[in-house]
C-alpha cells in the first residue's frame, strides 16, 4: 500500500515536471521571434556584401563607398606612395604592420580600408584630392589629430591602431567583393 | 480576504521586505490563496484568456512599432517590409492582426457569460461597469490599430468612423477637424492614431487592474449564482484555478495558431492590401467582423425620426447600443443571478445571442432589402432585450428554487 | 472532464446554431455573383506548398507579358533565388538583375546596373507616364495583387474556407480574369480602348495579355496555352504577395503539434490536481 502511494507520487511529480518543462520551452520558443526581429533584417543582410568596380578610379585618387553603413576608403596608390610606405622601419610604427600585410599580393596599388578612425570613430579626411592628408600623405583625422600614412597605418596622434581592413577579395583585376 | 493571512515569512530578507512593501503577501493572498468557487465552469476561464491576450497584443505591438513607420507615404510599405524582411515579421504581424480578432472572440464570450449568469448584479455592479469600459477602450484601440497599415480599408474606415462625430449638432464639424487634424483623413490623423494606439493598451491594463480589484472584493460569481457561504464552497486560486486557466489558454491558442499560420488574411479584407487612395472608395466597405453588430445598428437607422436626421439617429443608436450595457445591473431587477434558474429569462437570452450573430451577419451585407428590414428588426430586439424584456421578465418571472449553497449544488448532481 | 465536454458541446452549439441559423434565415443575396471557377492550386490549404517549377514558368510569363506595364515594387531580385520561391540560382539572379538599370541620382552617370539587393525597377518613371502609356489607366502593381483581390462565394463555400484555410480567392480571380476576355454581349457598346471581360462583367483598359503559344516553355510537359500561362502567372503572383508561405505553414505544423501535446499533458495535470475536489 505504502509503496503504491509512493509510485503514484513519483508518477505525479514526473508529470508535473514534464509539463512544466514543456511549457517553459514553449514560452522560450515563442519569445525568441520577438527578440530575433531586432537582428538585421533580410534587406540589410542582402547588402552585407557588395561588389565594387575599380575600373573608373584614376591612379593617385580615392573613392569612398558605403558598406554596412560605414565608409570604405579605396585608394589607387602611386608607385611613390608604395615606396614611401615600404621604406618605413617597423620600429617606428605604433601598430606594426608591413606594407604587404595591408594589401593583397599582386594588387599592391589598391588599398581598401574602413574609413573610421580607430581612436573615437570619426571619419578621417584625405579622400578628396584637396583635403588634408596629414603629415604622412595618407589620412588625417580632424577630431583629435591622428595621422595615417599611405598604407593607412597610424603614425602620429591618439589613435591606437591602423585603419581596419574589411574582408574583401579580388574577383578580377578591376572588381572587388567586400564582405 | 483580509484579517487572516497565511503569509508568515521566516526568511529575514522576506520579513524586511514584507514590513516595507508587502508585495509577496499581496501576491500570495490574491494570486495563490484567493478563495474561488469550486463550481466555476470553463466559461469562467475567458477572463484569464483575455488577460493573456492583452499581454500578447502589447508584446507583439511593441515589437512591431520598432519597424513600423507612422507616415502616410511610408506606412503601407513599412508594414510590407515587416512581413517580408524583418526576422519572423510575417508571424509577428499576423499574430497581432489575428490576435485582435481572438481578443474580441474572448471578450464577447466573457460578456455573454456575464449576461447569462447575472454576474453584473449586486454587489458586482462596479466590476461590470469597469468591464464595459474596458470593452469600449478595446474597440477604440482596435479601430485605430486597423488604420495603421494605411491600406484602402484602413483609410476608409478612418474616414467613415471619424465622420460619425460630424453628426453631432453645432460642434460636429469643428470636432471632426480636431480629430482628423485636417479637412480629411491624412498624415496627421495617422500619426495621432499611432500615438493613441500605443497609449490605450496601457490604459486598458490599468482598468483591468481595477476590474480585478473590483472582482476580489466580493469574489467570483459562479454558475449557480449563490454566494460563497463557507470554505467548503471554495478552492484556493492556486493551483486549482491557475492550472485550469492555463489549460484554457493553451486550448485557446490552438485556433489562434491555426489562423496565424494557415490563414492569416482570412479574417481581413483583400482591399487592405491596396495602398490608401483618397480618390477611390472600395466598392463594398465593411469593418472588421468584430464591429459588424454595431455597424449593422448604425446602418439600420436610415430614416428621420421627428427632428433627428437619419445620420444623427444612426449615431445615437450606435452609441446607445454600448451605453445601454452600463445600465444592465439596474435594468435586470431579478434577485436570482444565474440564468440556469430563470425559465422565462432563458429563451429571451438565447434569442439575444442568436440576434447578435444575426446582426454580425447583417453588418457585412449591402444596405439593400431584405437586409435593411432585418437590420431594423434585429436592432429593435437588441434594445428591446435590455430596455423592455429584462425589466419585465425580472418582475413577472418565478425563478426555480436555488440550492442552499455551492456545495449542495455540487453534491446534488446525482453523484456525477 | 464531463464539465469540459459539456463546455465544448455548448460552444459548438452556440456557434453552429448562431451562424447557420443566421445564414438560413437570410435569403440568398440579391447581388449578382459571377461564379469564379476555382482552380486546384498547389499552395492551397494547410498542406499546400509552392511548386518551384510553376513559379519559374510564372516568372517567365510575368517577365515576357506583364512586366512591360505592371510593376512589382515590393520584390527584390534576391527574392527570386530564395528558398520557397522560384529558387533560381544566385548566379542566374545576378545575371538577370544586371540586365536592369537603377536610376540613382547620387552616381556620376545617374544610373547603374541592378544587383540582387535592388528592388524590381518600376516600369514607368512616374504615375503620369504610366497613365499616358495605357490610355489613362494605371496598371496596378503586381507585388500584392494576388492578396488584394478576392472572389465572392456563396454559402456554405465561404464559411468552409475557415476550416480548410483556403485563401486562394485572389489567384482564382486572376485566373478567371485572364481566361475570360471574350466578345462582348451583342447589346453592349464597348468604348474605344476598352476590352470586354466576361468574368469582370464589364470592360477593362487591358486587352487579353495572353494568347496561345506566345511564350516558349522549356520542354513540352506543359501546354503553351492561355489557360496554362494564366495558372502559372497567378501562382507566381501569389508567391510575390506571400513569399514566406512555405516556411510559415511548415512552422504552423510544428506549433500546432506542440500545442496539442502540451494541452494533452495539461489536461492530465489539471485532472490530477482537481481529483480531490468534488466540483
Amino acid at each position: 500500500m505504502a509503496s503504491d502511494a509512493t509510485t503514484d507520487t513519483t508518477k505525479r511529480d514526473f508529470l508535473y515536471v514534464a509539463t512544466g518543462a514543456m511549457g517553459a520551452v514553449g514560452t522560450a520558443v515563442a519569445v525568441w521571434p520577438l527578440i530575433d526581429q531586432m537582428n538585421p533584417d533580410a534587406s540589410t543582410l542582402a547588402l552585407s556584401t557588395i561588389e565594387v568596380s575599380l575600373s573608373s578610379i584614376v591612379e593617385g585618387e580615392s573613392v569612398t563607398v558605403m558598406w554596412r553603413g560605414q565608409p570604405i576608403f579605396i585608394r589607387y596608390r602611386t608607385a611613390d606612395d608604395i615606396a614611401q610606405s615600404k621604406a618605413v622601419p617597423m620600429e617606428e610604427l605604433k601598430d606594426p604592420a608591413s606594407d604587404a600585410e595591408r594589401v593583397t599580393e599582386g594588387q599592391e596599388q589598391w588599398l581598401v580600408q574602413i574609413g573610421i578612425c580607430t581612436h573615437l570613430g570619426c571619419v578621417p579626411t584625405g579622400q578628396k584630392s584637396g583635403s588634408a592628408k596629414g603629415d604622412f600623405g595618407g589620412w588625417f583625422c580632424p577630431c583629435h589629430g591622428s595621422h595615417y600614412d599611405t598604407a593607412g597605418r597610424i603614425r602620429k596622434g591618439p589613435a591606437p591602431l591602423n585603419l581596419v581592413l574589411p574582408d574583401y577579395n579580388f574577383l578580377s583585376d578591376t572588381l572587388i567583393k567586400i564582405g | 480576504m483580509s484579517g487572516h493571512s497565511s503569509y508568515n515569512p521566516t526568511n529575514p530578507v522576506a520579513k524586511w521586505l514584507d514590513s516595507r512593501l508587502p508585495i509577496m503577501r499581496f501576491s500570495k493572498e490574491h494570486l495563490m490563496d484567493f478563495p474561488t468557487p469550486k463550481n466555476l465552469n470553463y466559461w469562467w476561464t475567458f477572463g484569464a484568456i483575455l488577460a493573456f491576450m492583452l499581454v500578447v497584443q502589447i508584446a507583439t505591438g511593441i515589437v512591431l512599432a520598432m519597424s513600423y513607420t507612422p507616415d502616410a507615404a511610408l506606412a503601407f510599405d513599412s508594414v510590407e517590409n515587416i512581413r517580408r524582411n524583418v526576422n519572423y515579421g510575417r508571424i509577428i504581424q499576423a499574430t497581432h492582426a489575428v490576435g485582435a480578432s481572438m481578443f474580441f472572440v474572448a471578450v464577447y464570450v466573457h460578456i455573454g457569460r456575464g449576461l447569462y449568469y447575472g454576474s453584473y448584479k449586486e454587489p458586482r455592479e462596479v466590476l461590470w461597469i469597469l468591464g464595459v469600459l474596458i470593452f469600449v477602450l478595446m474597440m477604440a484601440t482596435a479601430f485605430m490599430g486597423y488604420v495603421l497599415p494605411w491600406g484602402q480599408m484602413s483609410f476608409w474606415a478612418a474616414t467613415v468612423i471619424t465622420n460619425i462625430f460630424s453628426a453631432i449638432p453645432i460642434i460636429g464639424d469643428p470636432l471632426l477637424q480636431l480629430l482628423r487634424g485636417g479637412f480629411a483623413v491624412d498624415n496627421p490623423t495617422l500619426k495621432r492614431f499611432f500615438s493613441l494606439h500605443y497609449l490605450l493598451p496601457f490604459v486598458i491594463a490599468a482598468v483591468v487592474a481595477l476590474h480585478i480589484w473590483a472582482l476580489h472584493v466580493p469574489g467570483n460569481n459562479n454558475p449557480v449564482g449563490v454566494e460563497v457561504k463557507s470554505s467548503h464552497d471554495t478552492v484556493p486560486f492556486h493551483p486549482y484555478i491557475t492550472m485550469k486557466d492555463l489549460l484554457a489558454i493553451v486550448l485557446f491558442l490552438i485556433p489562434f495558431a491555426w489562423f496565424v499560420f494557415f490563414a492569416p488574411d482570412i479574417l481581413g479584407h483583400p482591399d487592405n492590401y491596396k495602398p490608401a487612395n483618397p480618390l477611390i472608395t472600395p466598392a463594398h466597405i465593411v469593418p472588421e467582423w468584430y464591429f459588424l453588430p454595431f455597424y449593422a445598428i448604425l446602418r439600420a437607422i436610415d430614416f428621420d425620426m421627428w427632428f433627428i436626421s437619419a445620420k444623427l439617429g444612426g449615431v445615437i443608436f450606435f452609441g446607445g447600443s454600448i451605453l445601454v450595457l452600463f445600465f444592465v445591473p439596474w435594468l435586470d431587477g431579478s434577485k436570482t443571478r444565474s440564468g440556469t434558474f430563470r425559465p422565462l429569462f432563458k429563451p429571451f437570452y438565447w434569442l439575444f445571442i442568436f440576434n447578435f450573430f444575426l446582426l454580425t451577419y447583417l453588418g457585412a451585407q449591402l444596405a439593400v432589402e431584405p437586409y435593411s428590414t432585418l437590420s431594423k428588426i434585429s436592432t429593435a430586439y437588441y434594445f428591446g432585450y435590455f430596455l423592455i424584456i429584462l425589466p419585465i421578465v425580472s418582475r413577472i418571472e418565478t425563478p426555480n428554487p436555488l440550492p442552499a449553497s455551492i456545495s449542495e449544488s455540487v453534491l446534488g448532481k446525482g453523484g456525477s | 472532464m464531463n464539465r469540459m465536454s459539456r463546455f465544448f458541446k455548448s460552444v459548438l452549439l452556440a456557434v453552429g446554431f448562431g451562424i447557420s441559423s443566421a445564414m438560413l434565415v437570410v435569403p440568398a443575396s440579391s447581388v449578382v455573383i459571377i461564379d469564379a471557377e476555382l482552380q486546384d492550386w498547389s499552395f492551397a490549404g494547410i498542406f499546400g506548398r509552392y511548386d518551384k517549377n510553376q513559379l519559374q514558368r510564372g516568372f517567365q510569363v510575368f517577365q515576357q507579358s506583364c512586366a512591360a506595364c505592371h510593376g512589382a515594387k515590393q520584390i527584390s531580385f534576391r527574392n527570386l533565388s530564395e528558398e520557397g520561391g522560384p529558387s533560381f540560382s544566385e548566379s542566374q539572379v545576378k545575371a538577370l538583375a544586371a540586365e536592369y538599370i537603377i536610376i540613382d541620382a547620387e552616381l556620376e552617370d545617374g544610373e547603374r546596373a541592378a544587383t540582387p539587393a535592388d528592388r524590381w525597377p518600376e516600369p514607368f518613371p512616374t504615375l503620369r507616364d504610366a497613365r499616358a502609356a495605357n490610355s489613362g489607366a494605371f496598371p496596378p502593381d503586381f507585388s500584392l495583387l494576388a492578396k488584394a483581390r478576392g472572389i465572392t462565394q456563396r454559402f456554405p463555400a465561404w464559411a468552409l474556407n475557415y476550416f480548410t484555410a483556403y485563401q486562394e480567392g485572389g489567384t482564382d480571380y486572376i485566373y478567371n480574369l485572364l481566361v475570360n476576355f471574350t466578345d462582348a454581349p451583342e447589346d453592349y457598346d464597348v468604348p474605344a480602348g476598352q476590352y470586354w471581360n466576361a468574368y469582370y462583367g464589364s470592360t477593362l483598359a487591358m486587352a487579353s495579355p495572353l494568347f496561345d503559344g506566345m511564350i516558349d516553355y522549356e520542354g513540352d510537359e506543359f501546354p503553351e496555352t492561355t489557360e496554362q500561362y494564366a495558372l502559372d502567372v497567378a501562382a507566381f503572383m501569389m508567391w510575390m504577395a506571400e513569399p514566406g508561405l512555405n516556411s510559415r505553414k511548415q512552422m504552423g505544423f510544428q506549433v500546432l503539434i506542440f500545442l496539442f501535446v502540451l494541452a494533452g499533458m495539461m489536461v492530465m495535470v489539471k485532472r490530477k490536481i482537481w481529483s480531490d475536489v468534488k466540483h
